[in-house]
């Protein structure tokens, strides 16, 4: 499986999704800087967490309108994979590639803590490694999670089965409507998600759960 | 003949921090009235902040040479050698004044000076500490000061991308007036990639990079080396605004224009900005540096030549270039989007010529800026010897259950979940043990290494007997990181505290640093960096002496790290280092009897280093489950912390000892480990070959800590009291 991840200059988790797409994938994904017009041929797009451009006012915002997102919706639109975590969940909603926004959270705080979270739908190219319903832990670190979307933009999401990731046994850190950690657009082919399953990916992170997500795609595109 | 608009009155002189005394120096060596520029370039670089004035003779005494020390003392951070060819940078730096004006800014931009710092050596950071002192909760300040400086530090380390892995949150009285922020960074670099502020070669371009230049900071170090008054309102100009993404953008930018070879030397544009970084780096290298003001990126107009010079605007760096590279270190930085400007030269005239606007407005001696600024012996007197309180005249309390409770839930042992949860503590995906334990570990990427660190100093004990909590201060931070199975290896100490204009103050420094010094020597354990933070008084009040030392160690691989949560029931429980009875200075005294009183507990060097490196090098041979040292609270607290982290209980019998006094004394050189049922026997016999005390406890079963016939205590019961001050005491509902 190949695979990219966008650097904006405030990104900071970029090494994690490197890391992550490296050791789960076998293959290093390619590295794109966020003025590239171009992204290349991969089979899935990894936005990865941070501050892309500072982020002072509304996260994501202008991360939305650069060069590589340009291509990241074209891409998108052809139906290539992408994956948004936190700070590229923000931007994908800012773009317009996911429905609803992420406000800052309830308690107006940062929050770095692990959470559980409930598979809302294992049958999507993102989750299908794990059980419906299962259970998992995942690190959240955020200061803007807060899912919100208007009732019938709501409603339709809900409907399609669309979340994908729901924080679960009251871990809701955030505010989110409906526990919403995790949604896909209208094709099933992006996820945005707040938590960070690259966070928790071998044994020095003290659990594996967050491999799943990335172990999907890669049983998605060898089915 | 320089053109001095502005005449230099006495007060103008004294209103830029300088003695009449200091004035008359400036005099001497210059042979004419300065211009207000160099009056102000002498104040940066004379205030205490920058020159050390006061505690250089007394920092001469540390013992900064080691096996594993690559770089110690005068350069942006320590260094040491963590094997395969790699360095571990490091220093803690205060940002006290700053944030008790403008708690957000003041905390946010001491994490970011202190990253800068960092990286200017060369190394990416990988961790960061920090270790925060307020006043007393009920203060009305308190927990605005909390809330601003936890956010500040969380708000430009998250967003640089940094883990903050450890640190420390105390509250006294003593603090009402002056917060402390003290804040710590390490970095990682290959021995032979580390860079420094030694400039070299003659006729060289000076070139500015980073964020432009703005008004704020002016005079930020000069006021750094006051003390405080009722009118620090009008000191809010002086902090800095920080701007986190800017960082990340001019550390990814240094990083690289490092790897392409065209950097001679480089220096951060930290107190004192341009005059500061501009002097260090011509006068380490014996060479003069022309500045032309005119060059440098601005934000706001017409600025004076004056505030371009004591400006602290954030996210600056000064470096030498081969100019052969200057094209691609253009490149480098237009990519990050940050300013770049030949603005001086190097030259070989050891003057620091500043010109603005076709004018020279300062023209000084380079050498003399630094080397000349005035040095003091102050005058001091040893502190008063505390009284030692014998444990017997310690009253037991009504019930233990509920002393342990009241310690737990007390401000300085409860929880600090509401504060470190505020901190990324997991970015870069290396994070092998988060706050919470001993110490904080992150494993060296793309290695089984790991570098443990931890911060500590327990003022109380500083302010009862200075030289007992110097040594104090040391031994734990070097238990701290032996309890996770790493072995120490250097320090940075940041030395917080009152005006050493009082000999009494001066005292608590000097009997603290020959403290620090007897340990560090006993320990092997050398400073390789640091920070003197004086004049921390408000209206002639000043703080506990506060010496804060963070440790650094290193682990061959994070696999073999231990830490303090329970692991399994039936595990054997022992206290390698015995019963203790030194109850003078503790928690329980304060805390349960409302005494804060008496002697701290003595440190005896060779007994510490003994007792860890028998239990170090059990947790190598893997041998122990759990270990944790014991400090605040004593036994007690150690066991509780213990089962709360594991979520289960434990049977623990107190025979042939007084329970209060052995649950709660805080004598040093002690940890609680775990062992598979069975294998004590064999542990504690080699303990006592080693002549290591170690007592059987008892196990680990159940979900309450039980004391027998002195009460149990579910662990869910113990995790309230502890968890619930915190967030209870930000939410308005206590104090």
């Amino acid at each position: 499986m190949r695979s990219a991840v966008v650097v904006f200059p405030g990104s900071n988790r970029e090494r994690d999704a490197i890391k992550a797409l490296t050791a789960i994938t076998g293959q290093a994904p390619a590295v794109v800087w966020h003025q590239d017009v171009t992204i290349p041929d991969v089979d899935l797009i990894v936005l990865p967490g941070g501050f892309s451009y500072g982020d002072y006012l509304r996260c994501g915002a202008i991360a939305a309108r650069s060069p590589a997102m340009q291509d990241v919706a074209r891409k998108a639109a052809a139906g290539v994979r992408v994956l948004g975590v936190c700070n590229g969940f923000q931007i994908l909603t800012e773009a317009g590639l996911l429905p609803g926004v992420l406000m800052r959270n309830a308690n107006l705080r940062f929050i770095c803590k692990e959470v559980k979270l409930k598979v809302a739908n294992a049958d999507t190219d993102f989750t299908r490694a794990y059980g419906p319903d299962q259970i998992i832990r995942c690190p959240v670190a955020h200061h803007d999670g807060n899912y919100f979307a208007d009732p019938e933009t709501l409603a339709r999401v809900e409907g399609e089965g669309r979340v994908a990731f729901r924080y679960a046994e009251g871990t809701n850190p955030n505010g989110s409507l409906n526990d919403i950690a995790g949604v896909l657009n209208a094709e099933g082919n992006v996820l945005g998600m707040m938590p960070h399953p690259e966070n928790l990916i071998e044994a020095l992170h003290g659990g594996l759960d967050g491999r799943g997500v990335f172990e999907s795609v890669v049983k998605t595109l060898a089915a | 003949m320089l053109r001095n608009d502005i005449a230099i009155t006495p007060d103008l002189v004294a209103s830029h921090g300088l003695k009449p005394d200091e004035y008359q120096r400036i005099l001497d060596l210059i042979g004419r009235e300065p211009t207000i520029t160099e009056l102000g370039i002498f104040s940066a670089m004379w205030n205490e902040h920058c020159s050390y004035k006061s505690s250089k003779k007394w920092l001469k005494t540390l013992p900064t040479k080691g096996e594993k020390v690559v770089i110690g003392p005068g350069e942006n951070a320590g260094v040491i050698d963590i094997g395969d060819g790699q360095v571990a940078v490091f220093k803690m730096e205060s940002h006290n004044h700053p944030s008790y004006i403008e708690p957000y800014q003041g905390a946010a931009t001491g994490v970011g000076g202190i990253l800068r710092d960092v990286f200017t050596m060369g190394a990416r950071p990988i961790a960061a500490m920090n270790a925060l002192r307020f006043g007393a909760p009920d203060h009305p300040k308190t927990r605005h000061l909390v809330a601003g400086v936890v956010a500040g530090v969380g708000g430009y380390g998250n967003s640089f991308g940094v883990p903050t892995v450890g640190g420390e949150v105390n509250f006294h009285p003593r603090y009402n007036g002056n917060c402390l922020v003290n804040a710590f960074a390490l970095g990682l670099a290959n021995r032979d990639g580390i860079f420094l502020s030694q400039a070299k070669g003659v006729g060289l371009p000076v070139v500015y990079l980073g964020a432009k230049t703005g008004r704020d900071g002016v005079g930020g170090a000069t006021m750094a080396s006051a003390e405080f008054d009722d009118q620090i309102e009008e000191k809010r100009p002086t902090v800095q605004v920080g701007d986190p993404f800017t960082e990340k953008r001019l550390l990814e930018a240094c990083l690289e224009l490092m790897a392409s070879g065209a950097v001679i030397a480089i220096q951060d544009m930290g107190a004192a900005g341009l005059t500061c970084s501009a002097v260090e780096m011509g006068a380490k290298g014996d060479l003069g540096i022309e500045l032309d003001l005119d060059k440098v990126p601005v934000r706001e107009e017409r600025m004076t030549a004056y505030e371009m010079m004591l400006s602290e605007s954030q996210e600056r760096m000064l470096m030498v270039l081969k100019p052969e590279l200057e094209g691609v270190a253009k490149a480098i930085f237009r990519k990050w989007e940050l300013d770049f400007a030949v603005v001086g030269v190097t030259t070989d005239d050891l003057r620091f010529r500043i010109k603005h606007q076709g004018e020279v407005v300062a023209d000084l001696p380079i050498k003399e800026l630094g080397d000349q600024a005035p040095e003091y012996d102050r005058p001091w007197i040893p502190p008063a010897k505390p009284v030692v309180i014998a444990p017997e005249s310690v009253e037991a309390p009504d019930d233990i259950p509920s002393a342990l409770l009241a310690i737990l839930g007390s401000p300085d042992a409860s929880s600090r979940r509401w504060v470190w949860e505020q901190y990324d503590t997991l970015v870069q995906g290396n994070s092998a043990q988060v706050p919470g334990g001993d110490a904080g570990v992150v494993r060296v990427e793309g290695t089984r290494k790991g570098l443990a660190m931890s911060s500590d100093v327990t003022p109380r004990y500083c302010e009862a007997d200075p030289f007992e909590g110097g040594k104090q201060a040391i031994a734990e931070v070097w238990r701290n990181i032996t309890a996770v199975g790493a072995t120490p290896i250097a320090v940075t100490d940041n030395l917080n505290f009152g005006n050493p204009e009082k000999p009494e103050i001066m005292g608590q420094f000097v009997h603290a640093i020959k403290g620090l010094g007897e340990a560090c020597r006993a320990l092997d354990f050398p400073v390789v960096s640091g920070n003197v933070s004086l004049y921390n008084e408000t209206n002639g009040k000043a703080i506990l002496p506060t010496p804060t030392i963070v440790g650094v160690g290193l682990l061959p691989d994070v696999d073999l790290m231990a830490t303090v949560a329970f692991k399994a029931a039936g595990e054997e429980i022992l206290l390698v280092g015995g019963h203790g009875a030194h109850l003078g200075q503790s928690l329980y005294l304060r805390e349960v009897l409302g005494r804060e009183e008496g002697a701290p507990p003595p440190v005896d060097l060779a007994v510490e280093k003994r007792n860890g490196d028998f239990v170090r090098a059990l947790i190598a041979d893997r041998r122990v489950t759990a270990c944790h040292d014991l400090s605040d609270g004593g036994l007690a607290v150690a066991l509780a912390e213990m089962a709360m982290a594991g979520s289960k209980g434990a049977k623990v019998a107190l025979d042939g000892v007084t329970p209060h006094v052995a649950l709660f004394a805080e004598d040093q050189a002690r940890y609680l480990v775990t062992v598979p049922a069975g294998a004590a026997d064999a542990v504690v016999a080699e303990a006592e070959a080693a002549g290591v005390p170690a007592v059987r406890l008892g196990t680990v079963e159940g979900d309450a800590l039980n004391l027998g016939v002195h009460g149990a205590i579910s662990v869910e019961t113990l995790r309230t009291a502890h968890e619930g001050w915190f967030p209870r005491f930000m939410g308005g509902e206590i104090a």
